[in-house]
């Protein structure tokens, strides 16, 4: 039985570029702009650093294939540099990669980095793109929301729930993150918005409106991770290290067997239940202070507190309607205005996750500051509700 | 053994009846002599429906209850095949599933294919082909815009399968004219016909043609014009049956209805659809004179035999006449025909190459619909793969092929998507559940939007998923259609 990562691995610094329409900003200059403020974070010199992850998810349409981007960017000396991608959870995916190579003891010192440039399109919404050849022969042309807003009908379906309630406690997941957002000055979108506006605004993929999508955003965020012990060396005492990494991905049952139904996403359950065994814990609704979930769409919000188990299944649309997961409810979900607000530059949102529980564990995070939190769950989801990956990391204040 | 003959028929019309009060509506201003013709209705291809889609579901059509593995040849005769070298009736073939022991052939070049290409496919048998013949006839009209001729056409296919045994219409009369009598014409790289004058139409052409091969092929059978029961002959021109039958010696009231309020010419398919339709009605010894004009003529003489009766029920042309949905915008008839340069934004602009070596090693699962099905724990699912989805069995190696396009399906999931690329925005597509296993994400088509959600239940159909135009490409698969 392996041990697991829980507290071999501590987060030295942390940054995070402004997330948004940046016309003026190369991909290479939002990746400099997050790692310098990491770096200064970390306080050690860029030399240090013995491996990178860079994560980027439509490389087509942003700085190409290959390590090189980053290495290049950065300047970094000469060192093992790897691209991953894994849908919209590939900045959780650098993340990991990076742990996992200081846990090994591989390396002392490893930088995780995610970034995406997707505002050169020319459209809004993310690009049109291949499949693969063979996916291409016969997938429908299929968008994110498009793909997202069938959780609802499964969702529906599943919970006999009604059409109109749905709609407005997806409307409701949207107004709590533009609330939150409005008060966090690197988010892409800082405009509180009422439950009618969202209601009202014009349909994407039925039944999700404009206002129950995320932001298309370029960014860039970043880690440097090291042991607690090389992080106390360096002299810092109030540190945050990593209790969980887990990766569930799916074989194509959801999307070829009956035994699944619609309503739900697998992946999620399966990654948060080995999360929470990895950490400890055994009622995260209880004993989690925050979450940052992957709410590209707000049903997919809605629908992840069942898969988290911060919500009884079936029950979520009616916790969203009391407000339990609002900036002063229970478990406060998306503090920083999540992908809705925060905006999703794909690459880097993982690490953007990590980057809000990291400033909120180390009471750094101004206006929007939860008091006294001390363990946090990101969950970083990719692909579509019936064939996905989905990513569920846990950190928390180390008190090794 | 009998003589040759009709053992089956089948027919398609898409859903879409364009309302010849819109084509009037939007063209009467340059032209006010169309209101002539705007009364009624006229069949229109969705934009994923051409001459081979329509085929292929006419053909499944005709085959309802059939045994597939009797089938030795489709012939496919249509004026507007979409592959002018790519075999169209062998798409038809693989997405029937027919496999690869089987003659196919196009026939075309003339309004007249539909009925030469009976007259052939009949001649195969007689000379002695095995088994079961299928023959189809399908067109996708096109004309230039504000004609008469984009009121008077439609879209239609029909189908009938041919051999000695089992006939339920026996040839027993048949003779063929060519006349190089050029009423209109399409050269090779024209996109419209060139039409001549009317009146001349029919007086040198018609009324001169038609009737002495009538006549002979009354003759080759030693029967009376008086005694033929029923006379099609397509014809876009007024009165013209009636006049020509008249000079022939036929019944006035044999005369067949050209279905022109509730659907339109389909010029290479619409001798063979009113063959269909008369055969859905027709008693035993009844005679059928079917004609087809085009570049001289085609006359063939049917009996119905008793075993008309025994025929299992199928949708035939009155189903599919049926099963309609009135289209009063002009404008989504011309953007599904390619008439007007419509813009559908950047994400359009996607590369839609077709790798032919990826769609020839697919060929089975994305032209034929076909699946696997575990043979260790049953379990059917799309595509076939080489380990068990079913988390209980997940078995190496152990599916058989499993066709799965006339199996019923249940919506499970689904979205409209205004966002992604669609001819016909909002794209809807969704996951469907089929019947005795085995789901799949997949495009709908001829939705209706009042009535889908949750739970409806969908069968499956032929249908272009892709245009490639940049490379005259399409790709084709199947989509989830609303059960009637």
């Amino acid at each position: 039985m392996a041990s697991g990562i829980k507290d071999k691995v501590a987060i030295l610094g942390m940054g995070c570029s402004k997330f948004g329409e940046r016309w003026d900003m190369e991909a290479q200059d939002l990746m400099v702009e997050a790692f310098t403020e990491c770096l200064d974070d970390a306080g050690i010199e860029k030399d240090r650093i013995e491996a990178a992850w860079l994560s980027t998810a439509i490389e087509s349409v942003n700085v190409g294939p290959s390590g090189l981007p980053l290495s290049v960017a950065l300047r970094l000396p000469y060192i093992p540099v790897t691209r991953v991608e894994n849908f919209c959870a590939s900045g959780t995916e650098a993340f990991r990669g990076a742990v996992y190579a200081v846990a090994s003891g591989a390396c002392d010192v490893a930088l995780a980095l995610g970034c995406e440039k997707l505002k050169d399109t020319g459209y809004g919404g993310l690009p049109q793109r291949t499949r693969g050849v063979t996916n291409d022969m016969f997938w429908p042309n299929l968008s994110a929301p498009g793909m997202f807003a069938q959780l609802a009908a499964g969702y529906r379906g599943a919970h006999g729930v009604d059409k109109d309630d749905l709609k407005r406690a997806m409307a409701r997941v949207s107004v709590k993150s533009h609330a939150n957002g409005a008060r966090n000055p690197k988010a892409h979108l800082r405009r509180e918005v009422s439950e009618e506006q969202v209601l009202k605004a014009p349909m994407v993929a039925e039944p999700i409106g404009l206002f129950d999508c995320c932001g298309v955003s370029d960014g860039a965020a970043c880690a440097i991770v090291t042991t607690p012990e090389i992080a106390r060396e360096l002299g810092k005492t109030e540190f945050v290290s990593v209790k969980a990494m887990q990766l569930s991905v799916s074989n194509g049952e959801e999307a070829g067997h009956s035994g699944w139904d619609g309503s739900y996403v697998k992946t999620t359950r399966i990654a948060s239940k080995k999360a929470y065994e990895e950490a400890g814990i055994r009622n995260p609704r209880a004993e989690l202070d925050m979450t940052e979930v992957h709410d590209c769409f707000s049903i997919t919000e809605l629908v992840t507190m069942e898969d988290l188990g911060l919500a009884e299944e079936g029950r979520a649309w009616r916790d969203v309607l009391d407000g339990v997961f609002d900036s002063d409810g229970e478990v406060p979900c998306q503090i920083d205005g999540g992908l809705k607000c925060f905006g999703h530059p794909i690459g880097a949102s993982g690490l953007r996750m990590l980057y809000e529980m990291y400033l909120q564990l180390l009471g750094r995070a101004g206006e929007r500051q939860l008091d006294d939190p001390k363990l946090g769950l990101t969950h970083n989801l990719g692909g579509f509700p019936h064939m996905n990956v989905s990513s569920v990391s846990i950190v928390g204040r180390y008190e090794g | 053994m009998t003589s040759p003959g009709i053992t089956a028929f089948g027919a398609y019309v898409p859903r879409l009846r364009l309302q010849r009060s819109a084509i009037v509506g939007a063209n009467a201003w340059a032209n006010g002599a169309l209101a002539a013709h705007g009364r009624g209705e006229r069949s229109m291809c969705n934009w994923d429906e051409d001459s081979v889609t329509m085929a292929v579901e006419a053909a499944r059509d005709a085959l309802a209850g059939a045994d597939r593995n009797e089938v030795s040849a489709v012939h496919l005769a249509s004026t507007t095949l979409p592959f002018t070298d790519r075999q169209n009736a062998g798409i038809c073939a693989e997405a029937l599933n027919l496999g690869s022991d089987i003659a196919t052939l196009d026939v075309t070049s003339s309004l007249r294919a539909g009925t030469t290409g009976l007259a052939n496919a009949l001649a195969a048998v007689r000379a002695g082909a095995p088994g079961r013949g299928l023959f189809v006839a399908s067109e996708h009209r096109r004309s230039r815009t504000g004609t008469p001729q984009e009121l008077l056409y439609g879209d239609a296919a029909a189908a009938v399968t041919l051999g000695r045994d089992g006939v339920i219409a026996r040839l027993a009369g048949h003779h063929s004219t060519s006349v190089d009598f050029v009423d209109h014409y399409r050269g090779q790289y024209s996109e419209f016909d060139y039409d001549w004058e009317e009146r001349w139409v029919r007086d040198e052409g018609y009324l001169k043609i038609v009737p002495p091969t009538v006549a002979a092929a009354l003759a080759s059978c030693g029967v009376e014009p008086g005694a033929v029961d029923r006379f099609l002959l397509p014809c876009t021109l007024r009165r013209v049956p009636e006049m020509v039958a008249r000079q022939a010696g036929i019944r006035p009231e044999a005369v067949a209805d050209g279905m022109q309020q509730v659907c339109g010419d389909t010029g290479a398919a619409h001798a063979v659809l009113m063959l269909c339709r008369a055969l859905e009605d027709a008693a035993p010894g009844e005679r059928i004179l079917v004609v087809g004009f085009g570049q001289g003529c085609d006359a063939l003489v049917f009996e119905v035999t008793d075993a008309v009766r025994d025929l299992p029920p199928r949708r035939g042309v009155a189903g599919a006449l049926a099963r309609r949905s009135p289209e009063e915008n002009y404008d989504r008839f011309l953007t599904f025909n390619g008439l007007v340069d419509k813009d559908f934004g950047k994400r359009a602009e996607l590369d839609r190459q077709t790798p032919l070596s990826t769609l020839y090693r697919n060929r089975r699962m994305l032209t034929g619909f076909v699946g696997g099905r575990c043979e260790r724990c049953g379990t059917v699912q799309f595509p076939k793969s080489h380990y068990c989805v079913n988390p209980n069995c997940g078995a190496l190696d152990t599916q058989a092929d499993h066709p799965m396009a006339d199996t019923p399906g249940t919506v499970k999931t689904w979205t409209a998507d205004s966002l992604t690329f669609s001819i016909d925005p909002p794209a809807y597509f969704g996951m469907v559940q089929f019947e005795g296993g085995g789901r799949l994400m997949v495009d709908f088509t001829d939705v209706d939007r009042e009535t889908f959600d949750i739970g409806a239940q969908v069968g499956m159909q032929f249908r272009i998923r892709e245009v490639d135009s940049e490379r005259g490409f399409r790709k084709y698969f199947w989509k989830a259609v609303q059960a009637d």
